[in-house]
């Protein structure tokens, strides 16, 4: 399974990072790095994380 | 017999709750009842990026997942009246269910007084947007009532676009009641330094039409002449069909802390429109108009539900969503967890733990030495730290 942030619309609101740690995380500037290849085990969490985005940035390819 | 679950809105918490009960395995009819024709829309772009640039349906419209493609959509048909879980519209179209889901949501209040009525908007809608987008032209003279967030957003955006803005408040301050005195008054004097007019502690006596447009009488009679004026001063919940129903409906719809609707029967409610204690903070029950909790009522509530049906377990845990928010305003964005609104009375109740008012700064909110909320602008890492210890004693 593939993740997809458009980083031109991503704000770094971090909301992704409470819904899929495993997968977002915000660096020390408060930037989002996240994993683009992700287990599938993940898709639901992935999923969440997509939904709770507030710019609906994320993308969650199969 | 296929089971049946009705959805009455068709925007975020609605969409939300169709998605849950696919995530949860219910596998019969599902029904999202809206009275918007739009499929579900994202709402926060339409008093930031897309009102500045282009405002459009495909602009904000919700990705949906895949397991909601079989969900009957029926648009543009408001629901009239709910008995039982039989769901009846304006067009006398009539749905028996097994459960149904409330989520129809709120709607502007407006100024209770007559006149221009041409000149006055509110925005909630993809088309309320639209209109409004058209009245923003370069040089226009844009009178915002009401200084919340959507109030000072849309002055933000105005301003942007090269309108002349001013906004009239009661209020001391702008977003005084989440923000308090001292952050809010920092913020009007960032708006202040592009250009924005505020006249606040001031209620609106008169509106007229006048050639130009609109003037504004306020109570100090100043006059303030508009070609627009745009009310953003609060909101109605959406529940005049759910009367008669025996239901709580003060402030919204009343639910248990499972979301479950008291006084109904396998009906539940999500949303802005769902009022329900969240014992982050405490037993009262109340309803957060932020963007996060559509979603996280929805799965509870669908969970609620389907374990009153007989068709999933039902949830032991207590629910207790953390309200999330941002808004933009030129070019801050503030975030918030938690609900800064409980902060205390006391000087100590509201303080700046890093950074400064007029720069990026990060504000706690504290009622009796618990953390109840925070607010920041930039410091996204600080903000989430804290964000772990709201509802903890400190
Ligand atoms: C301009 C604007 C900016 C915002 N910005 C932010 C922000 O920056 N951050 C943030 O956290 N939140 C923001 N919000 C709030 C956020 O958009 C809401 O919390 C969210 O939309 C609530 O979703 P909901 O599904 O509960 O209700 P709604 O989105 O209100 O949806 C309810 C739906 O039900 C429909 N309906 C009503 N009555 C009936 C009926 N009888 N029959 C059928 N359908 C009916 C309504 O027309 C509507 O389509 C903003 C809202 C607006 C309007
Ligand atoms: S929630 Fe969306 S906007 Fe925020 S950091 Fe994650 S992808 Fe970016």
């Amino acid at each position: 399974m593939k993740i997809v942030v458009d980083m031109n619309v991503c704000q770094d609101h971090g909301q992704c990072v409470f819904a899929a740690p495993e997968i977002f995380s915000l660096d020390d500037d408060g930037h989002l790095v996240y994993q683009s290849d992700v287990d599938e085990a993940l898709r639901e969490k992935a999923e969440d994380a997509a939904d709770v985005c507030p710019l609906q940035a994320i993308v969650v390819e199969d | 017999m296929t089971q049946r679950i009705v959805i009455v809105g068709a925007s975020l918490g609605g969409l939300r709750a169709a998605e849950a009960l696919r995530a949860q395995h219910f596998a019969g009819e599902i029904v999202v009842i809206g009275d918007e024709v739009h499929a579900p829309y994202n709402r926060p772009p339409l008093s930031k990026e897309v009102l500045a640039d282009q405002v459009s349906h495909e602009a904000v419209a919700f990705r949906q997942r895949a397991s909601v493609s079989d969900v009957i959509w029926h648009l543009g048909d408001a629901a009239q009246s709910l008995s039982g879980t039989t769901v009846t519209t304006q067009s006398g179209t009539r749905f028996d269910a097994d459960g149904v889901v409330i989520a129809t949501g709120i709607r502007p209040r407006t100024i209770p007084l007559a006149g221009a009525a041409s000149r006055r908007m509110t925005l909630r809608t993809l088309d309320d947007a639209v209109a409004l987008r058209k009245r923003l032209q370069p040089g226009a003279k844009v009178l915002v009532v009401g200084a919340g967030f959507i109030g000072c957003e849309v002055a933000a955006t105005a301003t942007t676009l090269g309108c002349q803005v001013s906004v009239v408040a009661v209020d001391e301050e702008p977003m005084i009641r989440p923000l308090a005195v001292s952050f809010g008054a920092a913020l009007r004097q960032r708006h202040e330094a592009r250009g924005v007019t505020f006249h606040l502690g001031a209620g609106i006596q008169a509106i007229d039409e006048t050639p130009e447009g609109a003037a504004a009488t306020l109570d100090d009679g100043t006059q303030l002449e508009a070609s627009v004026i745009v009310e953003a001063i609060g909101s109605i919940p959406n529940v005049e069909w759910l009367e008669g129903q025996g239901f709580d409906l003060t402030d919204g719809v009343l639910c248990d802390n499972d979301m479950r609707v008291i006084g109904g029967e396998h009906v539940v409610a999500v949303g802005d429109v769902a009022r329900f204690p969240n014992p982050l903070f405490d037993d009262a029950p109340r309803r957060i108009e932020h963007w996060n909790i559509p979603t996280d009522t929805a799965r509870r509530a669908v969970t609620t539900l389907l374990g009153d049906l007989g068709l999933g377990e039902g949830s032991k845990e207590s629910f207790t969503p953390m309200p999330a928010f941002w808004s933009d305003q030129f070019d801050l964005r503030l975030q918030a967890f938690g609900l800064p609104g409980l902060a205390g009375n006391e000087p100590s109740d509201v303080t700046i733990e890093c950074g400064d008012l007029s720069g990026d700064v990060v504000v706690a909110y504290r009622n009796h030495g618990r953390l109840v909320g925070i607010v920041g602008i930039g410091f996204n890492k600080e903000l989430q730290a804290l964000r772990a210890e709201i509802g903890m004693a400190r």
